[in-house]
């Protein structure tokens, strides 16, 4: 129960993107297709989830135990980067097709807000353990895909649409996005 | 670049032509989530300036000395020691404004504007013109997020930088201080300011 209710808030309630704005750049760029944003999302989900599993069992075993607690910024980021050359020198070796349809998205990752910041806020979980934290990571990462598809869709639509000189490009982008977030507001009170 | 540009075009590139928010969209995270007040805008950006200039100088005064393969960990290091120093200083003398801005703290990292800055600009330029571009760019940045923040805070809760301005009991458009009114007031700013920037042009 506990954890479809962690799952239901990440996706729904507190949206990484429409309501912690975690992410928002790969959110604003790489949206312009359905293809290229499952891509991203597939990336995400894969780097998130191992990137949480390892800085938490890193800040319980070997930050706090050595009271190194406020060099929590620069490991993880550190790790983060590292993780993410390894996950992409893996996949390539490992699995070729997978690498195709995420490679060019992983080194954009190390620079997306959403990786840390779940690996930040994972630690504050209440009464948190690994396996908590890591269903933590992937509930926030289906709600960046899911954001992130529902948002390229319309923006493939948005291409056909008559749109007035001034708003073309980056401002109705947000405004879509706004409109979004306020329709994501309507869960709010659901957990 | 042709020509070497003056100091000054240099300071106000990044306030108006280059502006990290409105033109080049960058540090997009912390504009859209610490901006629901002018104060928080206003303390994001000051924090975000101090990182950038610090990092700039440092990128480039050790700019020779890193080889250019590790050149990207060595500049995520030198960011993220600037940004612990912050978090540590605010935690210890601002309590108020570190709960406020949360999770964004840390997040100065991940800020694309600095590491942007970084390694496109104090890799290759000396000290004294990172230190300009870092200060042009970081108040740009300031600016934005400010007036932002006041946008949002003047419509969502009628005061500026926590200054009632109208009665306690009148109602506001609470929507601006909530996430979607970010995004709103963010599309609706960056229409005036590419107005305003062709008209000056």
């Amino acid at each position: 129960m506990e954890y479809i209710l962690i799952l239901i808030t990440a996706v729904f309630v507190n949206n990484i993107v429409l309501s912690q704005f975690l992410g928002i750049c790969p959110f604003l760029g790489v949206s312009n297709k359905v293809t290229t944003s499952v891509g991203m999302s597939g990336a995400v989900l894969f780097v998130m989830t191992i990137a949480t599993l390892v800085t938490y069992l890193l800040h319980e075993f070997v930050l706090v135990p050595t009271g190194l607690d406020y060099l929590r910024t620069i490991t993880f980021i550190l790790v983060i980067a590292a993780l993410v050359q390894m996950v992409e020198i893996m996949l390539k070796k490992v699995s070729p097709p997978l690498y195709q349809a995420l490679g060019v998205f992983l080194p954009l990752i190390t620079t997306n807000c959403a990786v840390l910041g779940v690996a930040i806020l994972a630690l504050g979980l209440e009464s948190g353990n690994l396996l908590k934290a890591v269903f933590f990571a992937i509930a926030n990462a289906i709600g960046f895909a899911l954001a992130l598809i529902v948002f390229a869709s319309i923006r493939e639509q948005l291409e056909l649409a008559d749109i007035p000189k001034g708003m073309k490009g980056v401002p109705i982008n947000l405004l879509v996005a706004g409109l979004l977030s306020l329709a994501f507001l309507g869960f709010t009170g659901l957990v | 670049m042709a020509a070497e540009i003056s100091h000054k075009q240099n300071f106000l590139k990044g306030i108006i032509k280059d502006n990290p928010v409105f033109v080049m969209l960058l540090g997009m995270c912390p504009t859209l989530g610490v901006t629901s007040s002018a104060f928080n805008g206003l303390g994001m950006g000051i924090a975000t300036l101090f990182v950038l200039l610090m990092s700039n100088i440092v990128v480039s005064l050790v700019k020779s000395q890193i080889p250019s393969k590790v050149r990207i960990p060595a500049f995520i290091v030198i960011i993220a020691s600037f940004v612990t120093i912050v978090e540590m200083v605010l935690e210890a003398f601002i309590p108020f404004l570190y709960e406020q801005l949360g999770i964004f703290i840390p997040l100065i990292v991940v800020n694309c504007l600095i590491l942007g800055r970084a390694e496109a600009y104090a890799s290759k330029k000396d000290v004294m013109s990172s230190i300009i571009d870092a200060l042009g760019m970081g108040i740009g940045f300031t600016i934005a997020l400010t007036l932002l923040g006041a946008v949002r805070e003047i419509l969502g809760s009628g005061s500026l930088f926590n200054f009632k301005m109208v009665s306690e009991d009148a109602s506001t458009l609470i929507l601006f201080i909530l996430p979607p009114g970010a995004f709103i007031a963010l599309a609706y700013l960056s229409v005036l300011f590419n107005k305003v920037s062709t008209k000056a042009n």
